[in-house]
């Protein structure tokens, strides 16, 4: 990238790391100046028009209006989503895991799941809305066994987000958690039925507070997965559902007569959100990593 | 999540044991074909629901006939091409120069490249809308222009998988001493990215390519909000409008995406890379 120094000269000592910065740092420049242009800029420029009145005066009363019923309604709806979707897909995902791993199952049966993970958690968005429409909608293929069974379901609704969301939900917990279970070393089991350990008490003490970092931080994970999905929910409710990212869309289609400062501080706010979730998997994950290496 | 292989610590000489296999209980079974229909139901449905139109496979013929498919799969397809060159341009070089000169910046980099996780394409595609509507630089403005900020948006989007790739690529090799060897033979830094480093990191470029891929065809938030002409939009657009068509288009999207997996699959057999994951939901 950068325009080459000469050589370095024969037999002179390797370039370690130099105390003095010299030039090396412009190599990092042509990255640096796109993640500045399209990743930071447009973020500082939501952040600050979050925090500007009309006439661009610093103000705090953007925030404000997210405690309105509707505003904050869309919160409340993309926390519980996402909550319910993290935890049911986290557990079930996790005993998927172990059950192609640990539960004696074929061994062929957990590349197949494997392989299948990638295609799921990577399947989202529209078509993944569309399976679902066609699946569990109004003229849906199972929907005349849900109604046998004294049952309904309303595609537009909370929980049919809930179960689309999920279809990508355990996959990636899958996938996150099967080297923390394959970390979990034979050995251990072995001292601990030496010792008298029933089954319970290895899990409860041995498997278990090793396991939990990796646990909830890849639940936290899903959980900011979930909160930030806009095209699932866009394509499944047509728009209709009062979620965070769907609220976000009208502000930026222009659809609600309100003050554009409202859209900047309800973008800002799912940052934050987003931040705080990120912050705590990767804590959780530096811890989980000090046992299973 | 470096997923090292368990038992690593084993000594040598003595083989470990063989897993000990008990019986799957009926349990794990259940857990495991509760899984199995949870994948395979709404794909199923899908399938029956697009064999509703007559004659069968009429809607898959239908859709495949539109000139529109074909346009937004490749605009899509080629787009989603210039992302992953435009994402190796920028990541190869940097974490190559991070890790051989400025180990310090690592944290940092690392950083910047994990903040599309904090960043959602919804308010990625707010903040560069508002950014690039006007002022100096007023590329929303145009059709060219949105093209730009639509491969912009991708590759931020890619610098997650992409840095992760090409860090573990460049962890596997020893960059320094391929570097002092090109560089005794005489070689200059646009030689030892292109003929040395390049060619290592085969395998892990070409499993964050397929992933970038991926993520990228399928698009739908960002490119709708740019108003491209992409697959993901004609997607959504399609299943406003059709009966049966949409569900063949997404079980043709389904394909694809497993193709793209399959091939990271294929291409990282036997290197400690696996399919990692993404998220453009």
């Amino acid at each position: 990238m950068t325009a080459s120094p000469s050589l370095i000269a024969q037999g002179a000592p390797p370039a370690r790391h130099e105390r003095r910065f010299g030039w090396a740092w412009l190599g990092v420049v042509p990255f640096l100046v796109f993640a500045v242009a399209f990743l930071v800029l447009p973020t500082v420029y939501l952040l600050v028009n979050s925090l500007t009145d009309s006439a661009g005066n610093p103000t705090l009363g953007n925030y404000a209006h997210l405690s309105e019923p509707n505003l904050a309604d869309a919160y409340w709806a993309s926390i519980e989503i996402s909550l319910v979707t993290a935890i049911g897909g986290g557990i079930f995902g996790f005993l998927l895991a172990y059950a192609v791993i640990a539960g004696g199952l074929p061994s062929f049966l957990r590349s197949a799941l494997t392989t299948f993970c990638g295609v799921a958690s990577n399947f989202a968005g529209v078509p993944l809305a569309l399976a679902f429409t066609f699946t569990l909608g109004a003229s849906g293929i199972l929907t005349p066994f849900i109604k046998a069974l004294g049952l309904s379901l309303n595609i537009y609704s909370k929980t049919s987000l809930e179960l689309a969301y999920l279809y990508f939900q355990f996959p990636l917990m899958v996938l996150i958690i099967a080297p923390a279970i394959d970390g979990l070393k034979r050995d251990w089991r072995e001292a601990a039925e030496n010792m008298g350990a029933s089954s319970f008490q290895y899990w409860r003490h041995v498997a278990f507070p090793i396991l939990l970092p990796s646990l909830l931080g890849t639940i936290i994970l899903l959980f900011g997965n979930a909160f930030g999905a806009q095209a699932t929910a866009y394509q499944l409710s047509g728009g209709t559902i009062n979620i965070v990212t769907i609220a976000i869309t009208r502000q930026i289609r222009g659809d609600v007569a309100n003050d554009p400062g409202v859209g900047y501080a309800l973008a800002i706010g799912m940052v934050v959100i987003m931040g705080v979730s990120i912050a705590a998997y990767t804590f959780l994950q530096r811890r989980s990593e000090r046992w299973l290496r | 999540m470096s997923g090292r292989a368990p038992g690593a610590l084993e000594t040598i000489g003595a083989s470990p044991p063989p897993r000990r296999r008990r019986p799957g209980s009926l349990v794990w079974w259940i857990v495991f074909i509760l899984g199995f229909l949870y994948f395979f139901l709404p794909l199923l449905g899908t399938f029956a629901f697009s064999m509703r139109s007559q004659p069968l496979f009429s809607a898959y013929a239908v859709v495949v006939d539109d000139p529109q498919f074909a346009r937004t799969l490749l605009y899509s397809f080629v787009v989603g091409l210039i992302t992953i060159l435009v994402s190796i341009v920028l990541i190869v070089p940097t974490a190559y120069w991070v890790r051989l000169r400025l180990p310090r910046l690592r944290p940092y980099i690392e950083f910047i490249t994990l903040l599309p996780f904090v960043i959602p394409p919804i308010i990625l595609v707010f903040g560069l809308l508002r950014s690039y509507s006007g002022g100096p630089l007023p590329l929303a403005g145009s059709d060219t222009g949105s093209d730009v900020l639509l491969v912009a948006a991708y590759v931020v989007l890619s610098f997650p998988y992409m840095y992760r790739a090409v860090d573990t690529g460049l962890r596997s090799i020893d960059v320094r001493s391929l570097t002092e060897a090109s560089q005794s033979l005489g070689a200059g830094w646009f030689t030892i990215l292109v003929r040395v480093i390049f060619p290592n990191l085969r395998v892990s470029l070409l499993s964050g390519a397929f992933l970038t891929l991926a993520i990228v065809v399928g698009e739908f938030t960002i490119a709708t909000f740019l108003g491209r002409p992409a697959f993901g939009p004609y997607i959504s657009l399609l299943g406003g409008n059709k009966a049966y068509e949409p569900a063949a288009v997404s079980l043709i999207s389904f394909g694809l995406t497993w193709i793209a997996m399959g091939v990271i699959g294929l291409v990282g057999r036997g290197s400690r890379s696996r399919i990692q994951v993404a998220g453009a939901h």
